[in-house]
């Protein structure tokens, strides 16, 4: 019958346009699979703090189930606030410069609404989070892409974003250390990035949800360099570094102006994040570095481990400098991302994203997470040589 | 603490070569450092965590808070040195607090642990008095949960 194709018709054009996540198909693969070593993981594999959980619990009992104001609980804001400051050097009002969202995916959303009108065009950097795109377009924005590469250790630089702008260019998303390559960006570079912006008058969304998983670098944000406070909209939430995902608590932090664009799509749209995890987020804030380090430590030697490995099994891979994730190059192989991914799972059991759910410029590499435990990636890292060599017969 | 002990804290039986690889050093390095650490006394031993409840074993465990007579000379210690010298004493801690020290002490029954407190411990020049608290079951040891959890399911794959 024509029901389903008169439904499809009746769906929004711009939305049919945009294809699923990647990720989406292969994760609907592998989840028909038993017994697989996942390095698909893009969350961490501890559980939250129990102490934050244990904080959230105490809260439902005295009652945490009604609205918060729209921006979040003002305790929240102002622990954020003494965050951000005590760790970027960034000073933002509890009362006027910071809103509450769920997870740093709605904080990107509301950003980019805030700002775009239609046809307006930002830049965003590749390989990348897979919504980046999408959230730009569903906004009637134009996605423009910068493509970054192993050879310059997938760090954007100044001249790639200065070649891409146009007269319609509203803004750049910044995502550093990244997901899914595990760059990170060094001062000087952001430096000169900044120094673009600054003469272009453009925007900076910064996606610091990575910041704390920093290895060898020092944290440090665009929004902290002259002239960008006021022309960058912080985006940074607790997901990664408290292993915090499912409680969905994000933020973004930006002048007045901006604040109030966003806090009235959030109002409309969300109301509020939700209290208990607003809760949460609060006794996450009591003692982070404490909380970060130990899951920080464990990262940093499953990432030795895993890069090691991979030297020694002859695959090309860039040092992850953050994250928790290696993005090996595969393109030797003669086989393209998705067939290695595939055959790698069928054959060995892991599961490894293609670096094409990432973007095209992922063609030719892996997404190997290392947030799982250093049980599986040895024996992640033992299937992976076995295959490896395999194909090289 | 440097990282290499806190890898042995986490798994003692982990090999050289893989410690090395997190490290970013060789195995052999490694294993001088661990030689170097035991030679300084600061690894002293190596122990299995076991799960003792599970175990077909008679056996009593005990938490003795122990009050004393700190000497005028030697403090705590040589009492404290005396004490621990009994194979029944597993631990034993200065504490602050109400007592002085705490003693974890393990034996076949009952009876044996009561004769030790009441025989040797109580008895000792300097001891004034003494609590026993048998333990009744384990909860968590050496950080390690004794009850397992099945593990929440995570996404195999995601973003």
């Amino acid at each position: 019958m024509s029901d389903s194709k008169s439904l499809h018709d009746r769906i929004a054009r711009h939305i049919i346009d945009v294809p699923r996540s990647g990720i989406r198909d292969f994760f609907d693969i592998v989840s028909t699979r038993k017994d697989i070593i996942s390095l698909g993981i893009g969350e961490p594999d501890f559980d939250a703090p129990w102490h934050i959980r244990e904080a959230t619990i105490f809260a439902l009992e005295r009652g945490a189930s009604s609205y918060t104001s729209n921006l979040g609980l003002l305790k929240l804001r102002k622990a954020v606030s003494a965050y951000i400051e005590r760790t970027f050097g960034l000073a933002y009002s509890a009362k006027t410069e910071i809103i509450i969202t769920v997870g740093v995916s709605e904080a990107m959303d509301l950003a980019v609404r805030a700002i775009l009108n239609p046809g307006e065009e930002v830049l965003y950097h590749a390989p990348c989070f897979v919504s980046y795109a999408p959230v730009i377009t569903f906004a009637g924005g134009k996605p423009v892409c910068i493509e970054t590469r192993m050879e310059d250790d997938f760090q954007l630089s100044a001249a790639a974003v200065e070649e891409k702008i146009t007269p319609r260019t509203k803004a750049l998303i910044l995502n550093y250390p990244n997901n899914p390559t595990g760059a990170v960006l060094p001062m000087e570079k952001l430096e000169k990035i900044a120094e673009v912006i600054v003469r272009h008058d453009l925007l900076v969304i910064a996606d610091e949800i990575y910041s704390e998983l920093i290895y060898e670098d020092k944290i440090s944000s665009i929004a902290a360099l002259p002239g960008m406070r006021d022309r960058t909209i912080f985006l940074h939430g607790f997901s990664k570094a408290w292993a915090m995902t499912g409680f969905r608590m994000g933020y973004a932090c930006a002048p007045p102006p901006l604040t109030e664009a966003m806090m009235k799509i959030h109002q409309y749209t969300m109301m509020c994040a939700s209290t208990p995890s607003q809760e949460a987020a609060i006794e996450a804030l009591q003692q982070p570095e404490v909380d970060i380090r130990s899951m920080h430590d464990a990262y940093l030697k499953r990432r030795n481990y895993i890069y090691n490995s991979f030297h020694e099994m002859g695959l090309p891979c860039f040092k992850p400098g953050g994250a928790f994730y290696a993005f090996p190059y595969i393109g030797d192989s003669g086989l393209s991302s998705y067939d290695f991914a595939m055959r790698l799972l069928d054959e060995e059991n892991v599961a490894a994203v293609p670096g094409t759910a990432f973007g095209a410029c992922g063609e030719g590499f892996l997404r190997c997470s290392y947030s799982t435990s250093l049980e599986n990636i040895k024996e992640a890292m033992v299937r992976l040589e076995r295959f490896i060599q395999r194909l090289q017969k | 603490m440097d990282q290499l002990l806190q890898l042995l804290k986490e798994n003692a039986l982990e090999t050289a070569e893989d410690m090395g690889k997190m490290l970013n050093m060789s195995a052999e390095d490694v294993r001088a450092k661990i030689k170097d650490y035991e030679d300084q006394d600061i690894i002293r031993g190596y122990q299995a965590i076991l799960d003792e409840d599970k175990l077909d074993i008679n056996q009593v465990r005990a938490a003795i808070e122990v009050k004393v007579t700190p000497e005028r000379q030697g403090g705590f210690n040589q009492i404290a040195q005396r004490i621990s010298r009994f194979d029944e004493v597993e631990s034993l801690f200065l504490m602050s607090g109400t007592y002085d020290l705490l003693l974890f002490v393990n034996g076949p029954d009952l009876r044996n642990v009561a004769s030790f407190v009441s025989e040797k411990l109580a008895t000792m020049d300097g001891v004034t008095a003494t609590a026993t608290h048998f333990m009744l079951k384990t909860y968590k040891s050496f950080g390690v949960l004794m009850e397992k959890e099945d593990e929440y399911e995570r996404l195999k794959v995601s973003p």
